[in-house]
């Protein structure tokens, strides 16, 4: 069974946001890992790149197939989980904790859209 | 339609795989993880159902004389129990399926076929039977298939499943009654170890997986890492290397065209194009990032267009990104080349096809 985190915003297309202030940190769920098997590359974007809800940001790579990442909130990217660079792997292990990019938020009125931790779990039992 | 199930859909289930539709099947793809199932192989043994794969016994006077009509290679004179691999190919050298004859008696061969070409295939036999002493007995639906690979394939076949196979040569098979049942047994393979591939009955190959499963020597493996591992030794996918548009010649496997026999289907044609050169031909491509190409990613030389990806994978075996794609035929081994990745291109240098040593036991 897949875990879900309270406190967390999630999205249709698998990607949580952990909220900071008016920073963002995305990833993607333990759902997603699961459903993708190995993790072997990820595609992220360079800092300073400016991210729009709803559009491709990267892309997640298990062996058999790429995944765009779909961006749940707007902004521009701060940060990037170098350690995925070479160890993809993290993201099996404990999707939660390794985050793929840090966002400044330009909008967090975009936050009310997206789903909860109750919300999510029913999303995925569908 | 309904996908069809292999006799061991149940298990498979029962075991968690993911199953996804392949070749009109509802196949296994992964058990575990993929790249475990693949490091299994490489290492000590899986087991891999591929029920799905078709049969046909091509019996008759005129068995040899057809078969070296609709096949590519030459079985001459061959001896029992020897394996051709090669193709059928329509007359303008398009291929029509990738195959493995057996030499089972004296005009008797058993022909493996994809999956994904059983009907097509069985249509063009017929079709090009006209004027042969021949029958052709389509089977597919009474045999399962395992496919036993990895290096301690061999020990765990005789020990495990009591089937003697260690005076097997490689591409060799024999025909063995097992409790009242002619069962076949080859030594072949499609991922580059030393292996065996079984056919038999449903309840045959049901026994022999519960048996095999029952060890714990081996894991049972899906079609995933079935892909990785033909991938790395350069083993062609048809639909992805070979198709009525890629020729045997074109995908570099000419050397399984017999030019020297009297005829086949399509000899003209792969003769003129091995003669006089083919404009898209299949190449290897190793990239420097760690970056993955797939199916249909643009192949690049000097920003312009040149092909396009066939398979790609970031290999388990070694760390290494490698496509094979269709590109134009003045593309040189040791060119360098990009493959477009969504936004981005990436460099890579054009290599043989074969990214990973094979370990056949010959």
């Amino acid at each position: 069974m897949a875990k879900v985190i309270e406190n967390l915003y999630y999205s249709e297309s698998h990607e949580f946001v952990k909220v900071e202030g008016d920073f963002g940190y995305v990833g993607i769920t333990d759902y997603a890992q699961h459903e993708l098997g190995n993790v072997v590359y990820v595609d992220l974007p360079d800092v300073d790149d400016e991210v729009s809800t709803g559009e491709e940001f990267g892309a997640v790579e298990s062996v058999k197939a790429a995944s765009d990442l779909i961006s749940p909130v707007s902004g521009t990217v701060v940060e990037v989980n170098e350690a995925l660079e070479d160890t993809p792997e993290l993201i099996n292990q404990d999707a939660f904790s390794n985050w793929l990019i840090k966002i400044q938020l330009s909008n967090k009125s975009e936050l009310d859209s997206l789903m909860d931790a109750a919300a999510y779990t029913k999303f995925c039992n569908k | 339609m309904e996908n069809k199930r292999t006799c061991l859909y149940d298990k498979h289930v029962a075991l968690g795989a993911l199953m996804q539709p392949f070749g009109g099947f509802d196949m296994p793809i992964q058990y575990s993880s993929i790249i475990d199932e693949h490091n299994a192989v490489r290492q000590h043994c899986g087991v891999f159902d591929v029920s799905h794969m078709g049969e046909v016994y091509v019996t008759g006077n005129d068995a040899e004389k057809y078969v070296n009509h609709i096949f590519t290679n030459d079985i001459t004179k061959a001896p029992l129990g020897k394996i051709y691999y090669g193709m059928m190919c329509y007359p303008d050298g398009g291929t029509v399926d990738d195959l493995l004859v057996y030499k089972m008696e004296e005009n008797e061969f058993f022909i493996v076929i994809n999956a994904a070409n059983i009907d097509k295939d069985v249509d063009w036999m017929r079709q090009n039977a006209e004027g042969f002493d021949i029958a052709i007995d389509h089977c597919s639906d009474y045999y399962g298939q395992l496919a036993v690979q990895g290096p301690d394939s061999e020990s765990i076949m005789e020990e495990v499943l009591n089937l003697p196979c260690k005076e097997l040569e490689f591409y060799t098979a024999k025909a063995t009654e097992v409790n009242g049942e002619t069962i076949i047994i080859s030594r072949t393979g499609y991922t580059g170890e030393d292996g065996f591939e079984v056919y038999g009955s449903h309840a045959f190959i049901n026994e022999s997986w519960d048996k095999l499963m029952a060890s714990g020597r081996c894991k049972p493996c899906g079609l995933g890492c079935r892909d990785t591992l033909r991938f790395e030794v350069g083993l062609p996918l048809y639909g992805d290397e070979l198709s009525k548009d890629i020729s045997p010649v074109m995908a570099g496997l000419s050397m399984f065209c017999k030019f020297d026999k009297p005829e086949f289907i399509g000899m003209e044609a792969l003769l003129d194009e091995k003669t006089n050169g083919v404009k898209m031909r299949l190449r290897g491509i190793e990239l420097m990032d760690k970056a993955i190409p797939r199916h249909g990613y643009k192949v690049l030389k000097d920003g312009k267009e040149i092909g396009e990806v066939t398979t790609g994978y970031r290999l388990i075996s070694v760390e290494k990104s490698c496509a094979v794609a269709l590109v134009n035929s003045d593309i040189k081994l040791g060119d360098e080349v990009e493959i477009q990745i969504r936004k981005k291109t990436f460099p890579g240098t054009v290599v043989k096809k074969k990214f990973y040593e094979k370990h056949y036991k010959k």
